[in-house]
């Protein structure tokens, strides 16, 4: 007892001897402070991302040790069908999801962040959708939409014979709408903080300057709203790439394999077929896609040079 | 003074998507109300002419209450580790001048970008070795790991915001790195702590890929799962499985209406910055 309590003053004694003074690093936290983080972080995340790399050159059933089987895998899927179909497919859904979402929730984004009465309520119903988990959302598009006791029984006029998860154009319709429908309110979200921060004396400079509503939407909210608009696009394609639960829920990739995307794919050959080298490399082929694309989306808009800028204000 | 005249076009697209919001979930509502008989005399329009709870105890009875005592678990766990991890993670990343530290960041928004997907594989495979497949353990552990970036991003945002006079003022006093963590940087960065729980909550309850790929037996489902099990062997039992989806829904629900504001600052603060 009596020890401890006599060392550890002198320890603390030490420790500020050996610092200098009111330097720089005085009272600053060091590394070891973001140790355990980092170390868990790793464990879970970077380790698995090279291990990933390792496991797509092995053959592995699930059970036992994974064995080293060189190109194979790779040289499988450079010929599977499925699996380069699967890629266009990753990429139109993603696409269609951009276009169909971020007009829709710059919309309501800007709308939300305008003085509007009722708006609080508004936004809170708005936004409702971001609190239900994908498979809730799913679930509940399946039996709304379901052939035999949803809507488009009820409604030939508008759905036709009313198998919307039975064609190709319908299932894809389907993923793009639920997609939509669940994530708008995220992005709308990004564009109405965004649109708060624009300071109000560009409407007034705007305003001076004789620009109506749509000018001032045009040349002073648009072009503030850059930078929201990047990472909004940037997340919608991190997160069209690797959709894989809505996909599970509401076609199981089909009909036939009219939409089994990339990561839906990637689950049949791992955790269905047991097949986890091959399921090792399409994943990594889907991080490879992900961040060349999100680079690209990152390199062409100068997002960035504007972050530093960002960063200085 | 022109901005404050209403905006129509804005203001007919607002009320258009409360209606794509509000009808499909004043649907389900309606749907799980009635009797399985009388939904499939109605379908999903008509006004509901049965009212009934069945749905509702139907869901326990196939052990909803189970699947959501799982999820508590798995939730209550996921926050504690990130209560843990990230405020003294946060407060490296603002105030360490270590370039190690400033390294930890770059890899923190770098992990942002991987999608569990990606490494679901080698997951299955780490956690098969650790003995942990079909332990809730195992479904905890990557969890939490994944809402640590955005975590640490939201976190790190907020008590870049103490203002350095504070801090200087406590280092003139010469406090050490861990009174200044106690008794400066928690109490400012109150709002910012309960935004990540709020938000590591969600991410826990809502997950899916991790149960889906780490449980199997019906004692360590969540959820999710329950949800995605009662489709595929009760999918033609609507009103009960809508009434699945509505019972996953109300303690989200309960939590929004108290925090609601963390919630949304934190959402915010994923691309506001």
């Amino acid at each position: 007892m009596s020890t401890t309590t006599l060392a550890a003053p002198t320890a603390t004694e030490q420790r500020r001897a050996r610092r200098s003074p009111g330097g720089p690093t005085l009272s600053r936290p060091g590394f070891a402070w973001a140790l355990p983080a980092t170390l868990f972080f790793g464990l879970f995340a970077l380790v698995p991302l090279v291990l990933v790399v390792v496991l797509s050159f092995t053959s592995w059933a699930g059970l036992g040790s994974p064995e080293y089987v060189g190109l194979d895998n790779w040289r499988r899927l450079a010929r599977d069908p499925v699996m380069i179909n699967s890629l266009w497919l990753s990429v139109l859904l993603t696409a269609l999801g951009v276009l169909v979402q971020t007009p829709l929730s710059l919309l309501i984004g800007v709308w939300a962040a305008g003085p509007q009465r009722n708006r609080a309520v508004l936004s809170a119903i708005f936004f409702l959708p971001l609190l239900l988990s994908a498979t809730a959302v799913s679930v509940l598009w399946r039996a709304l939409l379901d052939p035999n006791f949803g809507v488009p029984g009820q409604a030939p006029w508008l759905f036709g014979d009313g198998n919307l998860f039975g064609s190709r154009t319908g299932a894809i319709a389907v993923l793009v709408f639920v997609g939509s429908w669940q994530f708008i309110p995220f992005h709308a979200l990004i564009y109405q903080g965004a649109a708060r921060a624009v300071p109000a004396v560009l409407y007034q400079a705007a305003e001076v300057d004789g620009a109506g509503r749509w000018g001032q939407f045009r040349h002073v909210t648009l072009p503030q709203l850059r930078n929201a608009m990047i990472t909004s696009v940037v997340l919608m394609v991190v997160g069209g790439l690797t959709t894989f639960d809505t996909v599970l829920i509401l076609t199981q990739g089909g009909p036939g394999t009219d939409t089994t995307i990339t990561a839906y794919h990637m689950y049949e050959q791992a955790f269905r077929s047991f097949d986890f080298g091959a399921g090792a490399a399409i994943a990594l082929l889907l991080v490879v896609v992900a961040t060349v694309i999100s680079l690209i989306v990152v390199r062409v808009s100068g997002y960035d040079r504007m972050r530093s800028t960002m960063e200085g204000l | 003074m022109k901005r404050h005249r209403p905006n129509w076009l804005a203001g007919l697209g607002a009320v258009a998507w409360l209606l794509l919001v509000g009808l499909p979930i004043y649907v389900m509502l309606a749907i799980t109300v009635q009797t399985r008989e009388g939904y499939g005399r109605n379908g999903p329009i008509a006004l509901p002419d049965t009212f009934t709870l069945d749905n509702y105890t139907g869901a326990f009875d196939e052990g909803f209450g189970r699947y959501l005592l799982n999820t508590l678990v798995v939730t209550a766990s996921v926050v504690g580790i990130v209560l843990l991890l990230v405020p003294p993670l946060a407060y490296a990343i603002v105030r360490s001048r270590s370039r190690l530290t400033s390294g930890v960041f770059r890899l923190f928004l770098l992990g942002l970008a991987i999608p569990a997907q990606a490494v679901i594989v080698p997951i299955f495979y780490l956690i098969s070795k650790a003995g942990l497949y079909d332990n809730l353990v195992g479904v905890i552990l990557p969890t939490a790991a994944f809402s640590l970036p955005v975590c640490a991003l939201i976190l790190s945002g907020v008590m870049r915001d103490i203002t350095p006079d504070l801090y200087e003022a406590m280092a003139i006093d010469g406090a050490s790195p861990a009174r200044v963590f106690g008794q400066l940087v928690l109490p400012l960065s109150r709002g910012g702590i309960a935004t990540i729980a709020v938000f590591s909550a969600l991410q826990a309850w809502n997950g899916f890929l991790f149960p889906l790929i780490l449980t199997q037996s019906d004692s360590t489902k969540v959820i999710t799962l329950g949800l995605y099990n009662f489709q595929t062997q009760y999918g033609i039992n609507i009103p009960g499985l809508l009434a699945a989806v509505v019972l996953s829904m109300v303690p989200v629900l309960l939590v929004y209406l108290f925090a609601r504001r963390a919630l949304v600052q934190g959402l915010m603060g994923v691309g506001g910055k």
